[in-house]
């Protein structure tokens, strides 16, 4: 080893370790999986990404216990001896393959099941028609006349702004905060119709479990609903570029039980 | 290169400049093939607006309803506002209904606005029929001229059971 | 470059060649033209390199510091489109021009001067996408994906982003020609294919696809241009047409595009492995039907990106299907170089080393791409950061490591000198525990809500985005490491043999090291 490396190796792999230290020292640990959400398709979802999870980490622990077993019993440096002649194992090969599709069948079919209920939006007692825009939201209440527009909350706004000199951690719901949020009933299942008025934008919120695109010129459906006994602040962003303001679009949601909704609904504004 | 060699290279020189050529005049063929393919399967605009004409009255379902919301958009750019008269309607397939939208002219002048419609959800599209729609034809608008504008429809009979609410919207665009 | 003596001891034509600029403006010879376009690649992956890194010195922490929005967006364009087709794509064509006629007994490519067209026309391609970043307006900002209408909105670049396309495509698709040729007609008699070394078989069926999407690529910006300056409407819904549309033309390209870039992966770690496990590969035909399957299976899943675009359930069930069933023939790849491991007898020279990394962390962006595949979970996963996950996995642990290997594999036989061992084992261990340190954690963010192509996040996200970024950044400043290194080997070295390592197998081995500047003007007997 040159003189070079000699010296440079206990300050590299001092570094190299400290990096390393980084990791669990500022690992957020609860922030490692999908929300499980407060919604049916929501929990839905997540069911169907935990089957997956496990699966995988299953088939993971089988081939890399055998490439690990492989890397270490069959090394040269301990004697090992080269089988030269092993080039096919039929019935191997055929289990390979056909066990894969076998699982695969076996991950598909929950997730038949699970398209057909998402794509299904029948019963739905309240329909919010949803425009996106360069850089807001708008929210319309079929029927009602009722419309507004939804932006990043000006807290938000002045901080992100470049060398503002404001901590984000000091801002409450940083970048998740906005001026007229959306609010919908608990208990009820929604549909949502999606446009948009410029480029396309796409409307998410990870406790609903579902996204959809808003295109411009065109209208999208979806449907959300929020567990009766789960009222609360649901906070979401805008998930598909859409140009500067991408990153500072955020959705908001109010969910209140049914009768407070209404009583909202009767204060708002017709602006139509 | 040799005579023989020279004279297989100008051969084939020629074939592919042939191939080239038919290539490029397979593009401007693909015109009136267009127009064939879209009259034979019955796909595109054309074949769907002679259908919808044609509907006319057919016989109408009466143990089944079907909301139909309207709704309205201005893309970034429109001058206009442009809204519906009724928010929805509940309607049986197979009867033919009628529904309005209002849209005034802000642009300080004459102008023309296309209507672009679109329906959710997608798999209804099919089974909605316009029988008559301001959105087959370019809008003219006076200055400042505000007016009802008319859609004609019939939801069909075979509009799929899992579908309960429909929404037609539409985009108005400056001309 | 050094000259490198021939066994005997005397140089003869074989190895003259001409010396200065001239040389590299007109050579024809593979070897150079290899050359070229793997020091082009390098020089893209630092490039590309230097821009991610400016993204994740944004993203260490929230707030803006260094960039504003829109500077970040053309960032993160370009980073990608640097990274695709100026430092993946380049490499392993390089990797081709270098060793496919070696492999297969020719005396150079079918096509020699449209070879180095071919080269000559990416360095113009890219020269002036790069020079995009510094026109009014900036680069492209919409993402490599170039989504209407949003790319409509772009200034003075949108053209030049739009012609430097259509040269590389152009580029590519004659690349892909001349490889094809080569291949079907200049085997050394006796080569069936059958025969053929698995990187060649790799290049043959990847330069099928490209031949068969390029021109997909290059019609569907055509028609952006056309929207953009001479008023159609192919995706614009005011006169009739569909942003949608672009979305499927882009995708139709966009997944056989990356095979296109996994492929030759595939290939090189077949030539690797078996040479540091010193027995053949498992499942030769096996692997070629594999390739062949993957191939032709990645034609039929590209809406699997555009889950959310309100596609009908029909859709949305047979594209989650044929997603799926690309694990098959995959996981037949992974299980054969595990066969080819088992009752080996390995050792862990660089080249096995990436190419062992290869096989654990490319399976991992395998999972996380089976995730992906179903779409009621996409509708959680789309447009996040588990996304960005996944492809970061296959990319970079997976087709860059590909390659790094190669360059470790191939390197002395190219310059004729070994290279520093201690100094290769330093930088693959510092990268690939980087790479994980990098992308590992972005699973991670993306599940817990963070989307993709945003330049601030909110405050829950610091943690994970902090250790992603002094990831990235240890896995940048380790490249330093490669680049040190392959100057110094090219500049001198201990002699490599023709053999170079313990069991060489195919004919690129049976050349001297550095290989002659003319080989195989004779074809060689095959056994």
């Amino acid at each position: 080893m040159s003189t070079a490396m000699r010296i440079l190796k206990l300050p590299a792999l001092a570094g190299v370790l400290a990096a390393l230290a980084a990791v669990p020292a500022r690992a957020d640990w609860s922030l490692l999986n999908m929300p499980q959400g407060v919604s049916v398709l929501s929990r839905e979802i997540y069911d169907m990404h935990m089957i997956m999870l496990w699966i995988c980490l299953a088939i993971a622990a089988l081939t890399f216990g055998a490439m690990t077993f492989a890397m270490i019993r069959f090394r040269k440096s301990r004697g090992a001896v080269a089988d030269t002649k092993m080039l096919h194992n039929a019935r191997l090969e055929a289990a390979w393959t056909i066990v894969p599709v076998l699982i695969l069948i076996g991950m598909a079919i929950p997730s038949v099941e699970k398209l057909i209920k998402i794509e299904d939006t029948t019963g739905s007692e309240l329909t919010i028609k949803i425009t996106g825009h360069q850089w807001y939201w708008q929210y319309e209440y079929l029927g009602t006349g009722i419309s507004f527009f939804s932006r990043l909350a000006r807290s938000s706004d002045l901080a992100r702004q470049r060398g503002s000199g404001i901590d984000p951690n000091s801002v409450s719901h940083y970048l998740l905060e906005v001026d007229n949020p959306l609010v919908v009933p608990t208990g009820t299942k929604i549909r949502l119709l999606l446009t948009a008025n410029d480029v396309i934008h796409a409307w998410w919120v990870p406790d609903f479990g579902m996204k959809r695109d808003a295109i411009p010129g065109f209208i999208n459906e979806m449907w959300i609903s929020v567990d009766e006994d789960k009222p609360g602040t649901y906070r979401g962003q805008c998930a598909e570029l859409c140009g500067a303001d991408h990153g500072f679009m955020p959705v908001v949601v109010i969910a209140k039980p049914k009768a407070e909704f209404d009583a909202w609904l009767q204060q708002q504004p017709a602006t139509e | 290169m040799d005579a023989p060699g020279k004279k297989a290279n100008r051969g084939l020189v020629a074939k592919l400049a042939l191939m080239a050529a038919c290539s490029f005049a397979f593009g401007f063929a693909l015109v009136p093939l267009y127009d064939v393919f879209c009259e034979v399967t019955g796909i595109g605009t054309r074949a769907q607006l002679s259908r919808a004409a044609a509907a006319g009255s057919t016989a109408v379902d009466t143990t089944r309803t079907v909301v139909v919301e309207f709704t309205a958009s201005v893309p970034a750019g429109g001058h206009f506002t442009f809204a519906p008269v009724i928010a929805s309607m509940k309607v049986h397939p197979g009867a033919l209904n009628e529904a309005r939208y209002v849209a005034h002219n802000l642009a300080g002048r004459e102008t023309t606005g296309q209507a672009v419609p679109s329906i959710a959800p997608a798999r209804a599209t099919r089974h909605f029929r316009k029988t008559e729609c301001f959105c087959f034809t370019p809008q003219h608008f006076a200055r400042d001229e505000e007016r009802e504008l008319v859609v004609r429809f019939v939801v069909d009979r075979e509009l799929p059971p899992g579908i309960d609410r429909l929404t037609l919207s539409y985009a108005f665009y400056d001309g | 470059m050094a000259h490198g003596t021939e066994a005997a001891g005397h140089m003869d034509h074989h190895d003259e060649r001409p010396q200065g600029l001239s040389r590299w403006l007109t050579t024809t010879n593979h070897k150079d033209i290899g050359t070229m376009y793997l020091v082009f690649s390098l020089a893209m992956f630092l490039i590309g390199g230097l821009f991610a890194l400016l993204i994740r010195a944004e993203l260490f922490q929230p707030g803006l510091q260094l960039l504003d929005p829109g500077r970040f967006n053309q960032l993160t364009t370009v980073h990608a489109l640097v990274m695709v087709f100026g430092a993946v794509m380049p490499a392993t064509v390089g990797l081709a021009n270098w060793m496919v006629p070696l492999q297969i007994g020719a005396a150079d490519m079918a096509l020699p001067r449209m070879n180095l067209f071919s080269f000559w026309l990416l360095f113009f391609a890219f020269m002036l996408l790069i020079s995009t970043l510094f026109m009014p307006g900036g680069a492209p900002a919409a993402g490599w994906t170039l989504y209407p209408p949003l790319v409509l909105q772009s200034g003075s670049a949108f053209p030049m982003a739009v012609f430097s396309i259509h040269l590389m495509g152009a580029s590519s698709i004659m690349g892909a020609i001349n490889i094809i040729v080569t291949i079907v007609n200049m085997r050394a008699p006796g080569m069936t294919l059958l025969k053929m070394p698995l990187f060649s078989w790799s290049w043959l069926i990847t330069a099928y696809l490209l031949i068969a999407v390029m021109p997909v690529f290059a019609g569907g910006v055509t028609m952006l241009l056309t929207d953009y300056y001479f008023a159609t409407s192919f995706f614009n819904a005011a006169g009739g047409g569909d942003p949608v549309l672009f979305q499927h033309v882009f995708w139709f390209f966009g997944h056989p595009e990356v095979y296109i870039m996994i492929l030759p992966a595939f290939g090189i770690v077949s030539e690797i492995i078996p040479t540091f496990s010193r027995k053949p590969i498992f499942g030769y035909e096996a692997m070629v039907y594999a390739i062949a399957s993957i191939a032709f299976l990645s034609f039929i899943v590209w809406a699997h990106h555009m889950f959310t675009v309100g596609m009908p359930l029909a859709g949305q069930l047979f594209f989650t299907l044929s997603t799926m069933l690309i694990a098959v023939p995959t996981g037949v790849k992974i299980f054969n170089w595990t066969a080819t491991l088992w009752r080996g007898s390995l050792s862990f020279e660089p080249p096995m080393l990436f190419a062992l990394a290869f096989l654990f962390l490319f399976t991992i962006g395998g999972f996380s791409g089976l995730m992906l595949a179903i779409a009621p979970a996409d509708f959680q996963y789309h447009d996040t950061y588990f996304v960005v996950a996944h492809f970061h996995y296959v990319l970079v642990p997976g087709a860059v490591f590909a390659i790094m290997a190669a360059v470790y594999y191939w390197l002395p036989k190219w310059t004729g000198h070994l290279y520093d061992m201690t100094v290769a084992k330093w930088h693959f261990w510092l990268t690939a525990i980087f790479v994980n340190v990098l992308f590992f954690p972005q699973h991670f963010l993306g599940l817990a809500g963070m989307p993709r192509r945003i330049p601030d996040y909110a405050t829950q996200f610091t943690d994970w985005n902090m250790v992603s970024s002094i990831g990235a950044f240890g896995f940048g400043l380790s490249q330093l490491l490669f680049v040190w290194l392959i100057v110094k080997c090219v500049r001198g070295g201990a002699r490599a043999t023709a053999g170079v390592w313990d069991w060489p197998h195919g004919l690129e081995w049976t050349v001297p090291s550095p290989a002659p500047y003319h080989t195989f003007e004779q074809a060689p007997e095959i056994r």
